[in-house]
């Protein structure tokens, strides 16, 4: 099993490395992120923490990884590669994390770039390494997140667009739509949509507090959205 | 080693294949003949586990394609329709690829690529990148994967599409050479090729097997079929009243032009009344300009019974 999930994942992070999307992806991530940094944080009288930066590339993130994750099932379905695949001995169990792994390390990667902020902002007077470091534990987190629902929008078509448009979609109903949901009807809804809330548990990583709770949350929407495009890589099977 | 049972495979209402039953047997080498659309790949997906049939069921080396599909997978090399492969990869890296996700360990890999590439003739472009190959390179590359692991059964889906004469010359011989160790299926929807390389044919059309035996055999039931071909000059009603009169014709066709009697006759299974024929004529004092035994080739048969089958499922589904 762990061979062959390694097989995988070097297979689709090389696909990855090889796409031109990708490329743009990582383009966009590093301008956004250094001019965030740089106009929000890096001026005279700005706050010396991450905590404005990965804020913000959290909502980024809703519109860039669902770009990175488009290509890994639809494509395998729209060029017909998926029968060579699915009749090699691997189950959809493994075709599913290796591929959820192969992206997931290309946005670390990608993500580690940013250290150069942080870098920055120790030699400008920050002292808590601790928070920065639940600022990034967060960002994986929720990444891992955004690429497990990727990677079920993915499962769903054979077309990359629509693919990466109802990644967009899905997370933007776990980020933009519980937000206004419940700055709107507020009350007891509020409770309930900001459990559902993205935005909510990845605050409590940025602020540098540890909460089981929003671990559990990222944790198990990973694992569900994974189960789901498993179960899609199933049933298709049967049509 | 292949045993399929009442085989049915429906895509919503339509059934592409309708409950086909063979074996075959360690060692054959079986060709799938059949039109377009006959469901010669519906079936091969389904013995290499791609998807499930509707109903009835198949094993191979014993394992049953849906409960064992893992153990059915590791002893079959499949060469899927159109060859898909991974077009980002070098042909190497995609071997390679392919054997460590069948389990092979580092060295055994690189025994095995080097083994494929011999047999596949990968030689020079195997460093190359796959999306600059052309389609007979990238066939022989599909091949090549299917091959990778040595495996007890190949199913190959239309192995020699587009490839040139050579190379379809060449692929043959490699399909005959494999047979040997290998328990073949191939599929093709072009007849020389299968009578070329197959010990046994089967030809499906519209979901059905229609016939099935050697080449030989099939030649047999096609020469039952056999007609002769007359032209005699003369009165057209005389000449085909007389020729109906001979022991031995069932049936005769007579166009006639310029004087000139064309005829096509149907003969009873066995008995040849071509010398009935030629001294009818001389008794007559007509003249006769040809006779001839017009042999049905492999090719008619198969377009006889495969559009014979086509207008039953016609009519199947207006009725």
């Amino acid at each position: 099993m762990m061979t062959r999930v390694a097989a995988l994942t070097q297979r689709e992070l090389a696909a990855t490395f090889l796409s031109p999307v990708a490329y743009i992806v990582a383009a966009v991530f590093l301008v956004a992120s250094g001019y965030l940094f740089m106009s929000n944080t890096l001026i005279e009288g700005g706050e010396a923490s991450m905590r404005f930066m990965l804020e913000s590339m959290a909502w980024l993130l809703v519109f860039a990884i669902p770009m990175l994750t488009m290509r890994v099932l639809a494509d395998e379905y729209a060029t017909g590669t998926i029968e060579s695949l699915m009749t090699a001995p691997v189950t959809d169990v493994e075709v599913v994390i290796g591929k959820f792994l192969g992206v997931l390390i290309f946005y670390v990667a990608l993500l580690l770039t940013t250290v150069v902020h942080v870098v920055l902002l120790f030699k400008y007077g920050a002292e808590d390494l601790g928070i920065v470091m639940y600022g990034y534990l967060g960002m994986v987190l929720l990444g891992a997140m955004y690429v497990s629902v990727g990677l079920f929008a993915s499962s769903l078509t054979r077309y990359q667009l629509v693919a990466a448009l109802i990644g967009m979609g899905i997370l933007a109903i776990f980020t933009v739509l519980v937000n206004g949901l419940a700055s709107w009807k507020g009350g007891q809804w509020r409770v309930v949509l900001g459990y559902v809330n993205v935005f909510h548990h990845f605050k409590d990583f940025s602020r540098g507090i540890l909460d089981t709770g929003s671990i559990v949350f990222f944790l198990s929407t990973t694992l569900f959205f994974l189960f789901l495009a498993v179960k899609v890589m199933e049933s298709k099977r049967w049509r | 080693m292949i045993r399929v049972q009442n085989l049915t495979k429906m895509y919503g209402s339509r059934a592409a294949v309708h409950s086909i039953s063979f074996h075959i047997q360690k060692g054959e080498i079986v060709g799938f003949l059949g039109p377009n659309g006959a469901g010669k790949t519906t079936t091969m997906r389904v013995l290499t586990c791609y998807m499930p049939a509707t109903s009835g069921s198949a094993s191979i080396a014993g394992h049953d394609v849906f409960t064992e599909s893992m153990a059915v997978r590791r002893v079959i090399g499949y060469l899927p329709e159109n060859t898909p492969l991974d077009l980002h990869m070098r042909t190497r890296e995609y071997l390679n690829f392919r054997g460590k996700i069948r389990g092979l360990d580092r060295a055994s890999r690189q025994a095995a690529i080097a083994r494929v590439a011999e047999q596949c003739w990968l030689g020079d472009f195997i460093d190359r990148p796959i999306q600059q190959l052309s389609k007979g390179m990238r066939q022989r590359v599909g091949l090549a994967d299917a091959l990778l692991h040595d495996p007890q059964v190949l199913i190959l889906d239309e192995p020699t599409v587009g490839l040139d004469p050579t190379q379809i010359r060449e692929t043959r011989n490699l399909v005959r050479e494999l047979a040997k160790r290998h328990t073949v299926l191939l599929s093709s929807h072009i007849l020389p090729e299968i009578e070329a390389t197959c010990q046994r044919i089967i030809i499906i059309a519209a979901g059905k097997i229609v016939a099935s035996g050697s080449p030989d055999e099939l030649k047999r039931r096609i020469r039952e079929g056999s007609r002769l071909i007359v032209e005699v000059a003369g009165p057209s009603d005389a000449v085909a009243k007389a020729i109906r009169g001979i022991g031995g014709v069932s049936k005769v066709d007579c166009h006639s032009d310029t004087g000139c009697n064309r005829l096509t006759i149907e003969t009873a299974k066995d008995g040849d009344p071509r010398e009935k024929i030629y001294q009818t004529v001389k008794e007559k004092n007509w003249s006769m300009r040809e006779l001839r035994l017009e042999q049905g080739s492999l090719e008619e048969f198969f377009v006889r019974i495969t559009a014979e089958q086509s207008r039953v499922a016609r009519e199947e589904v207006h009725a």
